[in-house]
């Protein structure tokens, strides 16, 4: 049964406050998730009056300003700063995106900033991936075949057929929407998830693939696919504009169609 | 560096649900409503063939006012639960997957819920004479 409250070690206390600096005159308040595992204090919410002149466009920008002149204890993950690395994925006034490519003068009023949410978190911003990382494993992305490599050339594919992987190869495995998906939070152990599921249609969908019979039968479950009740979480919130739950629906409509 | 039990992230406490997510579990509720109010029109039924007294007591406990709200919640939920049903039809055979398009069939869902609801009230009200 899914517990829809958070137990008593994640519930979230009032924090400090760091007021604006002198002279500021654009400020924004950034109220931020933060969580030491060296103290026995629970989750609280910090809260950061950032003067916008003195930092960069996207709210990536503003967490590095604050870890920088503020409190150089915030933790978070961060890599690229361009939307490509998946790294800075958290979730910001209650929708998960990208910290990097999404501008802060887009939100309005305080900007409340949460790690990815229903995850183990290993301190502030930064959520345990593991568990998502092995369900990624867990439908072998990766290309299997029985026919021998042709000796002298690359498996061709026609344009069409590759024109079949857009919208599924430009998944960063940032995590934003499997952990937007209702579904994924009350069954994060048995049901895999947008984000693996459209890697498993990636593979079901690739042309040079020879396993797809295999990956299939491997998705046929009621709980490792059939949790997805197209809540579509996952397409809102994905910050590549993919769409988990239309993958999805495909792979429902392959396996009706096998059965013929 | 054991440290304590790691906390969980909030989910829904914090998460701001689009029209969509509201639909989706709006239709759940409504499934569990709908599999109540089949017991009630079980009851209906059996009532009405025990015979007018039995009936009567039925018709006494839908004919005030309270009983008329629960009658229509049920309609509502009815008509609901029957569009956002066309709608997984559809899904389920690959179409209407575009968010954009999910967000207009949302909007229909509703509209039609509630235009049907309204109509089936409306035609009994005027067939029973109030």
């Amino acid at each position: 049964m899914a517990q829809f409250t958070l137990p008593a070690n994640s519930k979230i206390e009032m924090g400090r406050t760091f007021p604006a600096p002198e002279g500021a005159s654009r400020t924004r308040k950034f109220r931020i998730y933060r969580w030491d595992p060296d103290t026995d204090d629970n989750p609280r919410i910090d809260t950061f009056e950032i003067d916008l002149d003195r930092t960069g466009p996207m709210v990536l920008d503003a967490i590095i300003h604050i870890k920088n002149e503020v409190d150089p204890t915030l933790t978070f993950r961060r890599s690229c700063r361009e939307g490509i690395c998946g790294s800075c994925s958290m979730n910001v006034n209650g929708r998960n995106t990208l910290a990097c490519i999404s501008a802060i003068e887009d939100y309005k009023g305080d900007v409340n900033i949460y790690p990815l949410p229903h995850m183990e978190v290993h301190k502030d911003l930064v959520p345990d991936m593991t568990h998502f990382y092995a369900q990624h494993a867990s439908v072998e992305p990766w290309i299997k075949t029985q026919s021998p490599t042709p000796p002298d050339r690359e498996r061709l594919q026609s344009k069409e057929e590759r024109e079949k992987l857009d919208g599924l190869y430009e998944c960063i495995l940032c995590a934003c929407c499997s952990t937007a998906c209702p579904s994924y939070w009350w069954n994060p152990e048995k049901y895999l998830g947008p984000a693996t599921l459209l890697n498993a249609y990636r593979w079901i969908a690739d042309s040079r693939d020879e396993a797809t019979g295999e990956r299939l039968d491997a998705l046929n479950d009621p709980f490792k696919l059939y949790r997805c009740h197209t809540i579509m979480n996952c397409a809102d919130s994905c910050p590549k504009g993919l769409n988990p739950a239309k993958a999805i629906g495909e792979v429902k409509k392959l396996l009706v169609e096998r059965r013929g | 560096m054991a440290g304590r039990a790691k906390p969980l992230s909030p989910h829904l406490q914090i998460y701001r649900l689009p029209l969509n997510a509201i639909l989706s579990i709006t239709h759940r509720i409504t499934g569990v409503i709908l599999a109540l109010g089949a017991v009630v029109v079980v009851a209906m039924l059996v009532a009405a063939a025990s015979g007018s007294q039995a009936f009567g007591a039925m018709y006494a406990l839908g004919a005030n006012w309270l009983g008329q709200i629960v009658l229509f919640g049920f309609t509502l939920a009815l008509y609901y639960h029957m569009s956002a049903g066309v709608r997984h039809l559809f899904w389920d055979a690959g179409y209407g997957y575009e968010l954009e398009t999910a967000r207009r069939s949302s909007q229909a869902i509703i509209a039609v819920a509630v235009v049907l609801t309204l109509a089936t009230w409306a035609v009994a009200y005027s067939v029973s004479g109030g």
